[in-house]
């Protein structure tokens, strides 16, 4: 295996494509920028999602529900609480999402294939009525709104809106994906991950190499649940605005979308399919109202003809140029 | 000599069927014990039992003097009993390497080590190569579990539960599916790592009479759920009439269609 020369240019890519991310809000057009803060908030939601996906096999169609939560801590947190730190909201969003992840959990793990994506689809949907419904206390369908947050117990009152958003926040934003996403890479790389990556390929004969199926589904659940939810807390920060269509089913199937896109198989699939999909979206809304059709149709070529997604793609393209 | 492991009248039954009755029998130290059967004796609802996957209905199956009744495959393997399936089971995906890697890091407790580097992990991977290299699979580490060859995968799924640094393991037909050329190559590989790996003692659940003839040093036959006999394998094979039930056919209608 050329495991060494493989690992030099990985790190090379990841350090210039940190690198170009930290130098964007300096070049790009503000709208371009805005639209990078969501990219972030998905691909850390992502990399929690793959983890229970890519890794241990287990597909959620109500991964929603942890964005929803986090982005709902923050909405309470700021409107109702007064609770300005961005770094307390954190800590909240991905605490209630991991308490809140636990009776979910337990009942999903049993289960694996369609089964459990009925049910973290079920437990989604049951989340979004939530909100519909109890208009006192979620603001019903208009939701709740989110207050722009203090960080490090700044306040930056001499930015507007969109300066806060694509200059500090950007910035906070940047530092929490790569902290994530560098955790996230340890872990898949840890015993921790083997065993998840063994439960994914064959639970019966994982659990007679004594690996605790149950208990590590559920531990891989609820980080991935807490990555859902400081992706949640950031795209809230961003829209201002915390709504029950966060919960919807539709966006969990975006979730998927984007893991699909850029490769589950892949580490870095996730965090490709993320920025991927919010600038096609954004440029196909620009370009035709039919935008739906053509994302739908994006997904199909990329099911059909790269299975593996365009980190799939990617990884062909390399192999076949390095032999070159 | 106290056994490491026994079962006491054990019964299985689900509703009017009785799969396993008043099965008695134990397993002590340095012996090879191949049960033995027709399809259908309840050879596969033992070995469940006996691995704590099913609780039987009646009776006491203990291993190291513990009752483990149903008490399921994880806490067995921390106890010291691996099992390799009939059928065999990989991790497709995974490398030969990762896969014995994934019993070594149960073996040695540090499956909760999030952010552990498992690469860097120089002690893990030098026991991996070991328990590799004593299958033959050293040269193979970095190949994905799907692309082994038959035989290789068999080795690979025995390798790992080797890597569990069993006291008693528990082989269910090793070598089905394997060519006849290579069955006896794999046994004696098996024998040996058992000898090397410290495994005090091993069942085998196997149709091959040859098999069954060279490697056990005692022979438990099953017929209908119960325990038909449990004897030496020179007594064993003195008795036509037994091996003619345990095989299902009689050993005359043989002699005809071979004359």
């Amino acid at each position: 295996m050329s495991g060494r020369p493989r690992y030099a240019a990985l790190v090379a890519f990841v350090v210039a494509a940190i690198a170009v991310l930290a130098i964007f809000p300096r070049v790009a057009q503000p709208y371009y920028v805005t639209l990078v803060l969501p990219a972030f908030a998905y691909a850390i939601a992502l990399l929690g999602f793959n983890l229970l996906f890519g890794t241990t096999g287990l597909l959620s169609f109500g991964h929603a529900l942890f964005v929803a939560i986090g982005a709902y801590a923050a909405a309470v947190m700021t409107s109702k609480l007064g609770i300005k730190s961005f770094e307390l909201i954190l800590v909240v969003a991905g605490a209630v999402a991991v308490i809140a992840a636990v009776p979910v959990a337990l009942l999903a793990v049993r289960y694996v294939r369609i089964f459990f994506g009925i049910l973290t689809l079920a437990f989604g949907m049951l989340f979004h009525s939530f909100l519909f419904k109890f208009y006192n206390l979620t603001g019903g369908d208009t939701g709740i709104r989110v207050l722009r947050p203090t960080l490090l117990g700044q306040d930056w009152k001499e930015l507007d809106k969109t300066a806060f958003l694509i200059g500090p926040f950007y910035y906070a934003c940047l530092v929490l994906a790569v902290v994530l996403g560098f955790a996230m890479w340890r872990i898949v790389r840890s015993p921790f991950g083997l065993h998840l990556a063994a439960i994914r390929e064959n639970a019966r004969k994982a659990e007679y190499l004594g690996v605790r199926v149950r208990l590590f589904r559920l531990i891989a659940f609820l980080i991935s649940a807490f990555y859902g939810a400081i992706g949640g807390a950031i795209l809230a920060v961003n829209t201002g605005q915390a709504d029950p269509e966060l919960a919807y089913w539709t966006h969990s199937g975006e979730l998927v979308f984007m893991t699909v896109l850029g490769g589950f198989a892949n580490f870095f699939g996730p965090l490709v399919g993320a920025f991927t999909f919010i600038f096609l979206k954004s440029e196909l809304m620009g370009a035709t109202q039919y935008w739906r059709f053509f994302l739908g149709a994006t997904l199909a070529v990329i099911v059909i003809a790269f299975p593996r997604g365009l980190m799939g793609l990617a990884g062909d393209l390399w192999k076949k140029a390095v032999r070159r | 000599m106290s056994a490491l492991v026994e079962t006491l009248a054990v019964r299985k039954a689900y509703g009017d069927f009785v799969a396993l009755d008043d099965v008695t029998l134990s397993v002590a130290a340095g012996e090879t014990v191949a049960i033995v059967g027709p399809n259908g004796a309840g050879k596969t609802t033992l070995v469940n039992v006996l691995t704590g996957l099913l609780k039987p209905s009646g009776g006491v199956v203990r291993f190291k003097g513990d009752d483990i009744a149903g008490i399921g495959p994880v806490k067995l393997a921390q106890r010291g009993m691996a099992r390799a399936f009939q059928l065999v089971h990989i991790f497709p995906a995974l490398t030969v390497g990762e896969t014995i890697a994934a019993a070594v890091v149960s073996q040695t407790g540090r499956s909760l080590h999030l952010f552990a580097s498992l690469s860097r992990d120089e002690a893990l991977w030098k026991k991996v190569r070991e328990v590799a290299a004593i299958f033959g699979l050293d040269g193979k580490l970095d190949a994905q579990a799907r692309l082994l060859s038959q035989g290789e995968k068999k080795l690979l799924d025995i390798a790992s539960a080797f890597a569990l640094v069993p006291e008693v393991i528990l082989l269910d037909e090793p070598t089905s599916g394997v060519s006849s050329g290579d069955k006896h190559g794999i046994m004696k590989t098996l024998i040996d790592a058992a000898g090397r790996a410290g495994v005090k003692a091993i069942l085998l659940v196997e149709h091959d009479m040859d098999l069954v003839a060279e490697y056990a040093s005692r022979i438990v036959a099953l017929q209908g759920g119960r325990v038909l006999a449990d004897r030496a394998p020179e007594a064993f094979f003195a008795d036509p009439e037994l091996i003619a039930s345990v095989i299902g056919k009689r050993p005359a209608r043989r002699a005809r269609s071979e004359g």
